[in-house]
């Protein structure tokens, strides 16, 4: 399948923001092993916006994702050629501080994996692994990230609970909180909304909604309407290359490339 | 699915399609062509499974049902009977038990051969605790049915059980109170039996406490000397050896005064002494406080039987052993079987864990790992007494030897870390266990999930926050079932146990008011040795048997009591650290 694809140039139309980029991937190429997963990919993504990655499953969105906090470096044998770089540094340079970038980069889950804490401990903990233990300074960050996440109302008188005990919209949620306290600059969601059911999704997608400006967001999702939803610019990706990255309006409306067009009319994917 | 369709019988057509359970259901039984394999059938595995389920059950209840009636039937006191036999001798004794034997008929009178004749040459016979070993020589004797006469249970017959020579059936001729002879009294006789049991007790106290301290102390300024020697040389260690001496001489006068106290209590004692008169007639006179317990085991209420039941089941449980641990208690063995226990989980705990946490999170898995992994499974299945003979060369004779080398110089040639002790048993078990541990916390470890290490990382924490905060916890509940796995086998391990420090018989327990108070070096006693003991290993085993089921019980009890409790620490700990539902 894969030498079907011939190469083409990726066709870019996407919005650009006022506030620059936040993250700029250039001639980005993985391998697991012998088998390349990602293929050239050039993607900038634009600061305070929301970009969506999208694409039929093992396209390489979720790689490209976790490459962009790392997180992929438990994975062994694997290998990368290009760079990410944020504010002008590349974090896949020698020496870079993976934990010093992690904390700049909140991350959500496909599941809700909250840790098996009291809701307080849960978002205090980015906090505390940073050796934070002044109880103001945890007071005040609990009640905001929960107020970000529009779970506070809900939780309030219960911070001491476990956090296993909540739904799992809530969980999402609290999960989103935990992301926001360490005050990231991006956040990274992987399909935040896959395990949750369409009542939950609705509120995680206000929440994005509010969230962006405050956070540059980078979500991957398998719901076209999400994309289209929540989105600023989309990326389509497909076998690891990026074939089309635009404004969402444009690529859900009137997309560039046929490739993009087949998959968003769900002629295949 | 087609295929599946097109092999159905017409008649189930319509259900196949249903599915493959409705079909099983539809189909009329003989027509089902479709399946010729017999494993498509559920039942036979079913019948089997639950068979050797079954299987297991009932021969786990046969063994504790045989263990719990015998330990628990033990202590009910039984009747005495004085039999007759034919040739006129007489014997009193509590029936023990009986079976069917092959008399040798040529020795047999005509009448009792042709009896025995009818039965194809068996004949039952009885085993009678006679006791009085010091009289006879023997503490039971074997009665054939055919020699019986005649059996009575007179009511003024008494067991004793004593201090020393075991117990005593016979009944009680006269007594002597502070050296005056008189008749038996029995409200008398309870009183001053106390009163003898208390001044034994006093003695005992005095010797064990106080000159034991003297003993004690005494000891340590004749090592001091000996250090000082060895320290400093002869001359320069003069003056210290004249104090040494002085504080000696100080000590001795001490012990003379305790020595003293104790020599007239033991002569006051001896004025207080029973008559006992065996069946036969002969009698003996020993003191008062030789008698541990007594009662008339013919014409006891059934509420003083229940009396005489707890009080010796208390003082199984409270008191040390006598007459070679055939008799009295076992506490020794309970308290050095808990704190090995313990002391082994203490030195298991952080090993296993810290080698399961480097094996899973830090190590590289590769083949290397693999090998370790391997290795360390085998382990679990080599001859615990290979750990017992490790444990004696490498912990006592090797690291004790240094030790008592660097430490302890002046004791030598007599070891003290250096030679089988409580510290190197249970360094032994450790390493007898740690497999087990090191297993489950890995299993426990693996069963974290990836979604949570992931999180803790993504929230900016180090990979040893993450495996402190986050996966250690998640883990605890699995890691405790190892360590209870662990410690179920280390309670029950005896095998290595002799090489490295269990004894027959502890003169001390490891722990004590002395200086330094917790002594790791000395030999301690232990239950599942002690069954060995008394089972296998004692002056009569028959005496011993009844003590083998008792131990067991209480064995088995401990190990139960401590597993429950992990079990119930860990139950916390999971509900704690509970999995959310959503």
């Amino acid at each position: 399948m894969q030498d079907t694809l011939e190469f083409e140039p990726t066709a870019y139309h996407f919005k650009t923001s006022d506030e620059g980029t936040a993250l700029d991937i250039r001639d980005f190429n993985l391998w697991y092993g012998q088998k390349q997963a990602l293929f050239d990919n050039n993607l900038e993504i634009q600061k305070g916006q929301v970009t969506a990655l999208i694409g039929p499953s093992g396209c390489g969105k979720s790689t490209l994702l976790r490459c962009l906090n790392r997180m992929n470096d438990l994975v062994d044998d694997l290998r990368i050629e290009g760079r990410i770089t944020v504010d002008g540094f590349d974090i896949y340079a020698k020496g870079v501080d993976v934990i010093a970038l992690r904390k700049r980069m909140g991350m959500v889950f496909q599941k809700p994996n909250p840790f098996a804490m009291s809701i307080y401990d849960n978002i205090t903990y980015p906090l505390r692994v940073d050796g934070v233990t002044k109880k103001s300074i945890l007071d005040e960050t609990v009640e905001r990230a929960l107020q970000q996440a529009a779970l506070w109302k809900e939780v309030k008188d219960r911070l001491n609970d476990s956090a296993l005990g909540l739904s799992g919209g809530q969980q999402q949620r609290l999960c989103i909180a935990r992301a926001v306290a360490s005050d990231p600059e991006v956040l990274l969601m992987d399909e935040p909304c896959s395990a949750l059911d369409p009542i939950a999704t609705a509120r995680i997608e206000e929440l994005i909604e509010e969230l962006k400006g405050t956070y540059s967001i980078v979500i991957v999702t398998h719901s076209m309407a999400q994309a289209a939803r929540v989105s600023d610019n989309t990326a389509f990706m497909y076998l690891g290359r990026l074939i089309e990255y635009g404004d969402t309006d444009t690529i859900f409306t009137n997309p560039q490339k046929s490739r993009t067009n087949d998959y968003v009319t769900g002629r295949f994917g | 699915m087609t295929s599946l369709n097109e092999q159905l019988p017409p008649a189930s057509g319509a259900a196949g399609a249903a599915g493959v359970a409705a079909r099983e259901a539809v189909a009329p039984r003989g027509r089902r062509r479709y399946s010729a394999d017999l494993s498509a059938l559920g039942e036979p595995a079913l019948w089997g499974f639950g068979g050797a389920l079954a299987l297991g059950i009932i021969m786990i209840a046969l063994f504790l049902m045989v263990v719990l009636y015998n330990g628990a039937t033990t202590f009910w006191p039984k009747p005495i009977e004085r039999v007759e036999l034919t040739d006129g001798t007489v014997l009193a004794g509590v029936e023990r038990r009986g079976t069917i034997f092959r008399p040798d008929l040529a020795r047999l009178e005509p009448e009792v051969r042709e009896t025995v004749q009818e039965n194809d040459g068996f004949a039952y016979r009885t085993l009678y605790q006679t006791a009085n070993f010091d009289l006879y020589g023997d503490d039971f004797r074997w009665v054939a049915d055919f020699e019986i006469a005649d059996v009575t249970r007179p009511a003024e017959f008494y067991y004793f059980e004593r201090q020393v020579w075991g117990v005593f059936v016979g009944r009680i001729a006269g007594m002597q109170v502070n050296g005056v002879a008189m008749e038996y009294d029995p409200a008398v006789f309870r009183r001053e039996q106390a009163a003898a049991r208390e001044r034994f007790r006093e003695i005992r106290r005095l010797e064990r406490n106080d000159i034991g301290r003297i003993n004690n102390l005494i000891e340590r300024e004749r090592l001091n000397q000996r250090r000082a020697i060895l320290r400093q040389g002869e001359e320069a260690a003069a003056p210290t050896i004249a104090q040494s001496q002085e504080r000696i001489a100080e000590l001795q006068a001490e012990f003379q005064v305790l020595q003293a106290r104790v020599n007239e209590i033991r002569a006051l004692d001896r004025g207080f002494r029973v008559t006992l008169e065996e069946v036969g007639g002969r009698q003996i006179e020993p003191e008062m406080s030789q008698i541990v317990r007594y009662f008339a085991a013919n014409d006891l209420s059934w509420a003083q039987k229940l009396g005489i039941y707890v009080s010796r089941w208390g003082e199984f449980v409270s008191a040390e052993p006598r007459e070679a641990n055939t008799q009295g208690g076992v506490l020794p063995a309970i308290f050095g079987t808990v704190a090995m226990t313990l002391l082994m989980v203490i030195f298991v705990a952080p090993f296993g864990v810290i080698t399961a946490l480097y094996l899973r999170e830090y190590a590289k898995q590769g083949r290397i790992t693999s090998i370790v992994r391997i290795s360390v499974n085998n382990l679990a299945g080599v001859p615990s007494i290979v750990y017992g003979v490790f444990g004696l060369g490498f912990f006592a004779y090797t690291m004790g030897g240094t030790i008592d080398q660097l430490f302890y110089p002046e004791n030598l040639p007599n070891p003290t870390f250096g030679k089988g002790g409580i510290l190197w048993a249970s360094l032994t078990l450790a390493l007898l266990t740690v497999p087990v541990v090191i297993v489950a916390t890995e299993e426990a470890l693996a069963a974290v999930p990836r979604s949570m290490r992931e999180g803790s990382l993504a929230c900016g924490a180090s990979k040893w926050q993450t495996i402190r905060y986050v996966v250690l916890p998640k883990a605890l509940p699995g890691i405790m079932t190892g360590m209870i796995l662990a410690m179920a086998r280390g309670a029950g391990e005896v095998a290595p146990l002799m090489l490295v420090g269990v004894v027959k018989l502890a003169p001390a327990l490891p722990i004590d008011g002395f200086y330094p108070f917790i002594h790791l070096d000395r030999s301690f006693m232990h239950l599942g040795f002690h069954i060995f003991d008394v089972g296998f290993q004692s002056r009569n085993s028959e005496a011993g048997k009844p003590m083998v089921f008792v131990t067991t019980l209480l064995l088995l009890t401990l190990i139960v009591i401590m597993n429950a409790t992990a079990i119930i620490v860990r139950n916390r700990l999971k509900r704690k650290y509970a999995t959310g539902q959503f």
